[in-house]
């Protein structure tokens, strides 16, 4: 998968969770709690949602590699197959 | 119509999901009524058989005003009576053989074979999923010209929105023409979702107005020792698949609910000047709504679920509270009230209590903090737990007793 297939999972699985949001307008670096408002039950959802989608299960202890929408990419282009 | 929040007035009938002739049972769900906070799926607490449905779909009713005729049981049918206004969903009594000789027999209704069902799982109840049902609402289209193309027929959303756009079945009225525009109509009319939100303002300023006016608040505080509940949490989610995984909320939920045991005074409701315990322990869980507004719906019985059970329960109670459809049993049944502000950042909550609950829990931040224990310092994390009680019901000493018992039960997460 392409970093640019990874990031469109990553944001159809937020926009699940953040209808609202413009997805195109996320800042990449920025802490995405921040900028999308998303509390634990929707971190757990999202976690669920890759884990459906991309089949990666993404264990607690690696949450904080997942803050940001580019830590998201590098995490999971290292374990998507 | 139930009264499905402290602050409600009337709500409006947008679906009905029997018509005469069906038989429910208790918890069947009948209706959607639409409140100023949510579409609420209304279950029905007796069994029997529909008689008469009473309101109309689009029609708004005030609470107490008849919904239903449900025929119970065994009963003889009869003509409705006069509209009255003390029970929701009136069940006809009617004397058997031995009535006064002053009074008509009523005619029994003909017995007429009523026309085939709509296909619709035994339970009355229509398969649709929350959001589909929230957009169906929104948008105004009547499920019953909606086909469902999801799992075993359930309507999901893009079959509603397929049923929105579609050419409609009869002919639209001829608009009669305007002859001169009332100077008051706004230039646009504000999507659903901005009316709802003022609505929702509007119902939570009246319920939490009335609980500042009419309950006299104490407020207690103490810190929780949370180290042993947050090890317990990630060792059993390592055992867990994803799905599976637990929010330390959960744990929170479970330990007020216990908690109630000890202190039954806190979980209950004050009506007619006296408190009235109440029967089981459902927890209201405060939920906030992504654009503002904030609903409280019940979990039921939180004492006797498991964990996973009330993780369960609460992802699909949160679900549902965002889309904005819920059941009526959720919205009116909470017997005392959890608020857990903690992921803002917040340390503590001093919260308004739901009228006519007596009680509720506030839960902040976990916090690394210093924490001596046993003549030694170290970090911990910590919480700060709150209670915000009725005087009326309760006093200081009892509050006291009621955080102890959660923080004591904190400390013993495996036995949660």
């Amino acid at each position: 998968m392409t970093d640019e297939q990874i990031k469109t999972v990553v944001l159809r699985v937020l926009g699940d969770i953040a209808p609202e949001v413009a997805l195109d307008q996320i800042d990449p670096t920025t802490d995405l709690r921040e900028q999308l408002d998303i509390d634990s039950m929707d971190m757990l959802n999202w976690v669920v949602g890759i884990h459906e989608v991309l089949g990666v299960d993404i264990p607690e202890a690696d949450y904080p590699q997942l803050t940001t929408l580019s830590g998201c990419v590098t995490y999971l282009r290292a374990r998507v197959r | 119509m139930p009264s499905l929040g402290a602050d409600m007035e009337a709500g409006t009938v947008i679906q009905w999901f029997v018509k005469p002739g069906d038989t429910v049972k208790r918890g069947d769900i009948i209706a959607v009524v639409d409140t100023e906070k949510a579409a609420i799926e209304i279950e029905i607490f007796i069994a029997g058989t529909i008689e008469t449905l009473v309101a109309h779909e689009g029609e708004t009713v005030p609470v107490g005003a008849l919904l239903a005729l449900v025929r119970t049981d065994g009963e003889v049918p009869a003509p409705p009576p006069a509209p009255s206004v003390a029970i929701p969903v009136k069940s006809e009594e009617t004397p058997s053989s031995a009535k006064p000789p002053s009074v008509v027999a009523p005619l029994p209704p003909k017995l007429v074979v009523p026309p085939p069902p709509l296909p619709r799982p035994s339970t009355g109840r229509l398969r649709i999923s929350p959001l589909a049902m929230r957009t169906a609402v929104e948008l105004g289209v009547d499920l019953a010209t909606v086909t469902g193309t999801g799992p075993d027929g359930a309507i999901t959303k893009a079959d509603v929105e397929r049923a929105a756009h579609a050419p409609p079945l009869k002919p639209q009225p001829v608009p009669t023409p305007v002859v001169m525009p009332p100077p008051e109509r706004p230039a646009a009319t504000p999507p659903p979702s901005v009316d709802r939100q003022a609505a929702m303002r509007k119902a939570i300023a009246a319920a939490m107005a009335r609980s500042k006016r009419e309950i006299p608040h104490y407020y207690l505080a103490t810190h929780i020792d949370m180290s042993r509940a947050l090890a317990w949490l990630q060792a059993e989610n390592l055992k867990r698949s994803v799905p599976e995984r637990l929010l330390y909320t959960v744990l929170l939920l479970k330990a007020v609910a216990v908690a109630t045991h000890e202190v039954p005074e806190m979980n209950g409701f004050w009506t007619d000047g006296a408190f009235k315990p109440g029967v089981g322990a459902h927890v209201g869980t405060a939920i906030s709504l992504r654009q503002g507004g904030l609903i409280a719906p019940a979990m039921h019985n939180v004492d006797k679920k498991s964990v996973d059970e009330i993780m369960t329960a609460l992802r699909d109670l949160v679900k549902r509270t965002r889309v904005g459809v819920l059941r009526s049993s959720e919205i009116s049944e909470a017997t005392i009230t959890v608020t857990s502000l903690g992921e803002q950042g917040v340390e503590a909550v001093f919260g308004v209590i739901y009228p006519p609950q007596v009680a509720l829990v506030g839960f902040g931040k976990i916090i690394e903090r210093p924490w001596a224990a046993n003549g030694m310092v170290g970090a911990r994390p910590v919480m700060m737990a709150t209670l915000a009680a009725d005087h009326r019901a309760s006093d200081g000493h009892r509050g006291g007793l009621f955080l102890a018992a959660i923080k004591r039960l904190l400390q013993e997460p495996e036995k949660l």
